[in-house]
């Protein structure tokens, strides 16, 4: 690691303080800046640590429940109106690295997760456009198994790893930010960037600004879930995951979210699919119809073609869970 | 910095840069939590945290754990003797090397107040319900954040099962 000062905020104003204009990190539960420090890829100045600002997870007056950006997942998926209300955020949550990493992580330190891109990490051999701006990305022509087919670009195919935030993209949630120039408030859909040609920006964080709390709008949907699916039973990353919530109306499907992980550059919500299938009647060939909606602008690599069907699959299993539809 | 490690106040002098791992071997001279892959993967850093929380030390920053409650597989044992988890081990032939072996007890140790305060987990059937009983799933399942390079898990889940029996009503 290279040397760096470190400091303990305990409220958002003197983290943001703190923070000021050096090349500062805000330090959550260090389950990937450590590491990411460790290897030297990340190297702050200093680190403000934010495990101290609020962790409460209340309900709004809205219905909404406001999760504070320094609870530990193992909070919020243990919490026991979230996982009554929101099973979908618990499976996620749970689905996700191992208990004692989830004991550590905070929610807002899963939102800022780095990609798991083996050739991000590799500092010492390969290119990579996030690690190195405009040095080129060794994964688009090399193993790229686990990499995105959904939203890449000619400059990085890396996927975002977090399960919870896959969830969060599904149910809606807002991301509650803070800076010297104010708060404000936005959807966790448009709080991860695609990489275009600037990878190296992955949020729309600006410099300084703090991620304070996600809120989560009350859930009409009755049903929702998500399903993993990955290489081994536990502990690792995604290669397709779905994150679904349904109400049917009769035989219709009234109202549908619907994310994935695993496949994308960003925790991807699936709004084509949604369209195509709101309104349909619950079965396995309108689920099929939809999620190829979803994929027809899918660009498989050459080692990644098979999250297609994984991806149909896994969709359409999980739809007629939710539905009862027998696939 | 100032800790409380196995019951003892302990103060220390770090970079900010030392882990908690490092802080416990190389300044403490505590040699239970291993360093195995120093990058979260493999469990055998683990330790427990204010009395029960269990956390990988590899990742954690010992400047983050200033003023808190640090136990390590050496402040398991007591006057009367081993913890009942380590004889289990020990009867169960839950380790080969033994080099995972420390971080698996704190880790089961941690394992069972989760299960305890009603914490799910991947494979709970009925995420909603409180009352968790220890299959031998949810027993896997909770333990895969531990790797076993020897391939013990069969002595490590028959200690585990055994130590807490209770746990499986």
């Amino acid at each position: 690691m290279t040397p760096f000062t470190y400091a303990r905020a305990h409220d958002a104003a003197e983290a943001i303080r703190l923070a000021g204009a050096n090349a500062s990190k805000y330090l959550g539960g260090g389950t990937n800046l450590v590491d990411l420090m460790r290897e030297t890829i990340e190297r702050p100045t200093s680190l403000i640590d934010v495990t101290g600002l609020s962790s409460a997870i209340e309900e709004q007056a809205d219905g909404s429940w406001l999760i504070g950006a320094a609870a530990k997942n193992t909070a919020v998926a243990e919490h026991p109106i979230i996982r009554q209300r929101f099973p979908m955020l618990t499976r996620a949550i749970v689905a996700g690295a191992s208990a004692q990493i989830r004991n550590m992580a905070t929610v807002g330190g899963n939102l800022m997760q780095r990609t798991r891109c083996a050739y991000f990490y590799d500092d010492d051999g390969s290119r990579c456009n996030k690690r190195q701006p405009g040095q080129g990305c060794d994964a688009i022509d090399g193993f790229n198994r686990m990499h995105a087919i959904l939203g890449g670009s000619n400059h990085c195919v890396a996927t975002h790893p977090s399960d919870m935030c896959v969830a969060m993209a599904a149910l809606d949630a807002l991301v509650h930010l803070e800076s010297t120039a104010g708060k404000r408030v936005v959807p966790l859909t448009d709080f991860h960037r695609l990489p275009g040609d600037q990878p190296q920006v992955e949020t729309l964080l600006e410099p300084g600004e703090l991620i304070t709390a996600v809120a989560i709008p009350p859930l009409p949907e009755q049903q929702s879930t998500y399903r993993k699916v990955r290489d081994r039973a536990s502990y690792a990353f995604a290669l397709v995951s779905v994150g679904a919530a349904v109400e049917v109306d009769g035989d219709r499907i009234k109202n549908l979210r619907l994310a994935l992980g695993g496949v994308a550059t960003k925790p991807w919500r699936a709004w084509k699919a949604e369209q195509t299938l709101t309104g349909k009647r619950a079965s396995v060939e309108n689920f099929r119809n939809a999620i190829d909606a979803e994929l027809a602008d899918a660009k498989p690599l050459s080692d990644n073609g098979f999250k297609l069907d994984l991806t149909r699959r896994t969709v359409v299993a999980v739809l007629s869970e939710l539905t009862g539809v027998r696939s | 910095m100032q800790f409380t490690i196995n019951g003892k106040p302990t103060s220390v002098e770090a970079d900010p840069r030392t882990s908690l791992l490092d802080l416990l071997r190389d300044h403490l001279h505590l040699f239970g939590a291993k360093k195995g892959c120093n990058q979260g993967a493999c469990g055998a850093c683990t330790v427990l945290v204010d009395g029960g929380q269990r956390i990988l030390s590899c990742l954690a920053l010992a400047a983050q754990y200033n003023g808190r409650e640090i136990t390590t597989v050496e402040g398991l044992a007591d006057e009367h003797g081993l913890h009942p988890l380590q004889d289990a081990f020990i009867e169960h032939d839950g380790f080969q090397c033994g080099y995972c072996t420390p971080g698996q007890i704190c880790s089961a140790i941690g394992m069972i107040a989760e299960l305890k305060r009603g914490v799910p987990s991947h494979v709970t059937h009925d995420i909603a319900s409180r009352h968790i009983p220890l299959s031998s799933d949810e027993l896997r399942e909770r333990m895969s954040g531990n790797l076993c390079r020897c391939g013990a898990y069969n002595g490590i889940v028959g200690a585990i099962t055994e130590t807490y029996a209770e746990a499986a009503k």
